[in-house]
């Protein structure tokens, strides 16, 4: 597409790198078909093509306003697009760069601005989240349903204990993170407990809290930056010491994230070569399942389990299209036993996306049932995810139980033991 | 083409507040758009190099709406632009500077689906292929298949006429289409073609497709659905040489085989399409045909043998066939991305669409190579081969000065000798505003007079579409005084 970038942006490094994106997209369109919010609303302005287009005035020196921010707000960064581009457009690159443009050019009202600090200050923080969930989920009945709606339901199964130390040689790392051990408890000990089974130890850094995901998107660059130097520093010693093998993500949003450590801390002289050596040491916990394939699968036929229990998947944009793992969750469940329900559009976003559940909450409610509806159309007994946000997202209008598919491994594995 | 002589000109003169007060009127507030901002996406389809702002873009939910605003345009003698997923190669959806954009793509509900008549109903903004998503548990599919299938939509390939890999064998959109349902530009419902097979009086069904938004604006269809073959297979060949490839596409036409796709590349458009798909194309051949046989398992083995048969006598150096479904799938992917994945290897492209008699697909491609040469661009090829339509893909720079303007000599060249090789202007993508001059290449200044009788005889302000799909007889005076003596032909 014919570029012609303002003077303010043009000759630096966001400039060069957004006009390069730009050039690489022909407008086909293709992108519109799969773009979860093109497809609820039918408006070029809220599909990546629109979007992109929107972005181009604006770096090309064109007026913005609240049109702008509003459909570029509205875009859940599922990277959908990016799956059917076949330009190899960098979208989500894309708009990080107009995003931070517009954040400078078209004010935010008072009471959002509000709320992002709120976000960005308490939902890193186990000491705030873990009370204000607690107070939210007592006073649930009294709320009224809109508000009821967004206190955060515990989500999965009850917690039980990590494996005792067996003293393994091979020894990972998982991430604590922030909101997950509040809600969903029971994932990483799931994890521990599978891959104790594989012989291999898996253990937690206390220090690593948010993987700095949450802030990033947030617009809060250096607090993410230093949540990421925290994690770091909480994990550098075991990466030096050879201690650990690699790290774990059970959550996939921020597996994505920590994955892209390297990048996003490339300037950070201090940084730089720590970052990038952990986020080539980083895995899904299903790249590192797919991995041991044969001494689970002698686990598996151990256990002689196999309930042919019908579940539906749903695979987060973060595993899909952000990592491009794709199927990998689906082979284990399927060799644990379990029956994949066909889903509909499985390429569509559930809507959680970070804290669009907050700032889009309209959109949000649509794609989350949308999502339910083709999860459930062949009813299965369980639902299934591998992120915390989709998780608890998709729980919050779900009767069915959701769960993350490393607790389906991890009960098969122990049925009759 | 120059965008002033067509859909910037200042034939219309429009009342522009009083327009948006009267479709305020009409449509709830958040169907219009009316500031610069939100409109600028609105000002090209997929044909980048012709933009232009509209007037207003309107963005109407049902077909109560569709009609409230036409007679609003048509009340104030306001031009009107029919918009499906612009996805459009020609500018079918190029905006007029004075007029409505008028985008189908919220019209999007599959009314019914009925696998007794084998036919299903639906808006003009679903997409092609969630037709065929409706139809898959009744093993039925919609035929026609553009490559942009996944995003085009009903509206605009009946529009355009829309075609695909498998119409050779099952027919362009016109053959797949039962019955439109549309508005006239005084905003009255219509109704074209019926459940039957034929009709009495003229085939006003057939006239509206490919009719390019200039007759009527599309708010149903009926399209006709086809039983999925029990079993489909693609031979891949690779070719040394592009002449062998063209004259093994003609070899199989001879022998009486009707392939249900028979596609062709060249060098350029596989090197642009695998690192994306990874179909596992022959990254070493100078050209590869993709022939597909469709049936009853026997009738694919027995025809598959005969398709290699004479791809090998033609001088395939190599030959793979799909063996299983999956991988029959793989090889298509690449075709139909070739376009976007282009676009890895090239800022801008301008995607041709002539069409020939096949036996001339070799020499067409020395020409074109030749013309690649004299202009100094590059060019992809991609033909749908079987039926001699050709999509050679002219890629150039639009920042760099003169290229733009280059690649449009080019692509005209390539046009006009389509027509002196015996065939046509446009295969599958309309005219729109891209080829409306060319037209004059094509047709006589009698026969254009006719089209503009035809035209007024539905819109006789000429509201619908204006400045495409046929050019006026002032323009195609000059289009031909600008040529005599400037012989273009690059012919040796």
């Amino acid at each position: 597409m014919q570029t012609n970038l303002a003077d303010f942006i043009k000759d630096t490094p966001a400039g060069r790198e957004a006009d390069a994106i730009l050039r690489s997209c022909v407008h086909c369109g293709f992108c519109t078909a799969t773009c979860p919010t093109f497809q609820l609303l039918g408006d070029e302005l809220d599909g990546p093509r629109g979007r992109i287009y929107l972005i181009k005035e604006m770096l090309e020196g064109q007026a913005v306003s609240q049109t702008t921010q509003l459909h570029l707000d509205r875009c859940l960064s599922c990277r959908a697009c990016e799956t059917t581009c076949p330009s190899g457009v960098r979208y989500h690159r894309l708009l990080e760069i107009g995003r931070e443009v517009m954040e400078e050019r078209v004010p935010r009202p008072l009471v959002v601005r509000a709320t992002r600090f709120l976000l960005c200050e308490a939902l890193p923080r186990r000491w705030i989240f873990r009370p204000a969930v607690a107070i939210g989920q007592l006073m649930r009945p009294l709320l009224p349903a809109a508000l009821a709606e967004k206190v955060p339901l515990a989500a999965g199964g009850a917690a039980r204990p990590w494996p005792r130390r067996a003293g393994h040689k091979r020894r990972m790392i998982a991430l604590a993170g922030c909101v997950q051990p509040i809600l969903t408890p029971n994932t990483n000990a799931a994890t521990a407990r599978v891959l104790d089974r594989l012989g291999i130890e898996l253990i937690e850094a206390p220090a690593a809290n948010c993987c700095g995901a949450l802030r990033y998107h947030l617009h809060a660059q250096e607090k993410a930056l230093d949540d990421m130097r925290q994690v770091i520093d909480a994990w550098w010693p075991d990466v030096e010491s050879g201690r650990v093998e690699g790290f774990v993500m059970t959550a996939s949003g921020c597996g994505e994230h920590v994955r892209e450590y390297g990048k996003l801390l490339k300037d950070d002289p201090a940084y730089a070569d720590k970052a990038a050596r952990i986020a080539a040491m980083t895995r899904d916990a299903c790249e590192v399942l797919a991995a041991e394939q044969e001494p689970l699968a002698a686990l598996l036929r151990q256990a002689g389990a196999d309930s042919g229990e019908r579940v539906a998947f749903h695979s987060p944009c973060t595993l899909q299209h952000a990592q491009k793992i794709r199927g990998v969750v689906e082979a284990l469940l399927t060799a644990a036993g379990y029956r994949l329900a066909p889903v509909a559009d499985p390429h569509l976003c559930c809507g959680s996306a970070g804290t669009y559940s907050i700032s889009q909450p309209v959109l949000a409610g649509q794609l989350r049932d949308n999502k339910l509806a083709a999860m459930n159309a062949a009813s299965p007994a369980l639902l299934v995810t591998a992120n915390i946000g989709c998780q608890t997202h998709l729980q919050s209008g779900s009767k069915v139980p959701v769960r993350h598919w490393i607790e389906l491994i991890d009960e098969r594995l122990n049925v009759g033991a | 083409m120059s965008i002033e002589s067509s859909v910037a000109d200042r034939r219309f003169t429009v009342d522009r507040q009083a327009l948006i007060a009267s479709l305020r009127a009409v449509l709830p507030e958040q169907a219009l758009l009316v500031e610069e901002e939100e409109m600028r996406p609105y000002e090209c389809d997929g044909l980048t190099a012709y933009r232009q702002l509209p007037l207003i873009v309107a963005l109407p939910a049902d077909e109560a709406q569709v009609q409230a605003i036409v007679k609003v345009c048509h009340a104030l003698k306001v031009p009107v632009v029919a918009r499906g997923a612009a996805t459009g190669l020609s500018g079918g959806a190029t905006p007029h500077r004075d007029g409505v954009v008028v985008s189908l793509a919220k019209l999007k509900k599959i009314i019914s689906v009925d696998p007794v008549s084998r036919t299903a109903v639906v808006q003009p903004g679903v997409r092609n292929l969630s037709v065929s998503e409706a139809a898959a548990p009744y093993a039925l599919y919609y035929a026609p298949d553009p490559s942009s299938q996944i995003a085009c939509t009903i509206g605009g390939n009946v529009a355009e006429n829309a075609g695909g890999v498998h119409c050779l064998k099952y027919g362009l959109t016109v053959h797949n289409v039962m019955r439109v349902r549309g508005l006239t530009i005084d905003g009255e419902i219509v109704e074209f073609g019926n459940a039957a097979l034929d009709a009495p009086g003229y085939d006003l069904l057939a006239l509206m497709n490919g009719s390019e938004g200039l007759l009527a604006v599309i708010t149903e269809v009926t399209v006709r659905l086809t039983p999925k073959p029990e079993l489909a297979q693609v031979v891949i060949a690779s070719f040394g040489d592009v002449r062998q490839a063209g004259d093994a596409v003609a070899g199989i036409i001879a022998a009486g085989i009707i392939p249900a796709g028979l596609e062709m590349m060249d060098r350029k458009a596989i090197h642009a399409v695998e690192p994306y798909v990874n179909a596992g194309y022959d990254m070493d051949a100078a050209a590869i045909l993709l022939c597909e046989s469709d049936g009853t398992p026997e009738e694919v083995a027995e025809e598959i043998g005969r398709m290699t048969a004479v791809l090998e006598q033609s001088g395939a150096s190599g030959i793979r066939v799909s063996q299983d479904e999956a991988e029959r799938l793989r090889f298509w992917a690449g075709r139909k991305a070739a376009f976007p994945a282009v676009g890895r290897m090239t800022p801008d492209y301008l995607c041709m669409d002539g069409t020939i008699p096949r036996k001339r697909l070799a020499e067409m491609l020395d020409a074109i190579n030749r013309l690649s040469e004299k202009y100094a661009l590059r060019c992809a090829n991609v033909f749908h081969a079987g039926d001699g339509n050709l999509h050679p893909l002219i890629m150039y720079d639009a920042n760099q000065p003169g290229e733009l303007d280059r690649a449009l000599a080019f692509g005209a060249a390539i046009l006009e000798l389509s027509v002196k090789f015996g065939g046509t202007i446009t295969g599958e993508h309309g005219v729109g505003i891209e080829k409306v001059d060319v037209m004059a290449e094509q047709f006589s200044l009698a026969e254009i007079a006719a089209f503009h009788r035809l035209k007024a005889a539905f819109d006789e302000h000429g509201l619908l579409n204006p400045g495409k799909g046929v050019p006026t007889l002032a323009r195609c005076r000059e289009y031909t005084l600008a040529r005599v003596g400037s012989a273009t032909s690059p012919r040796s």
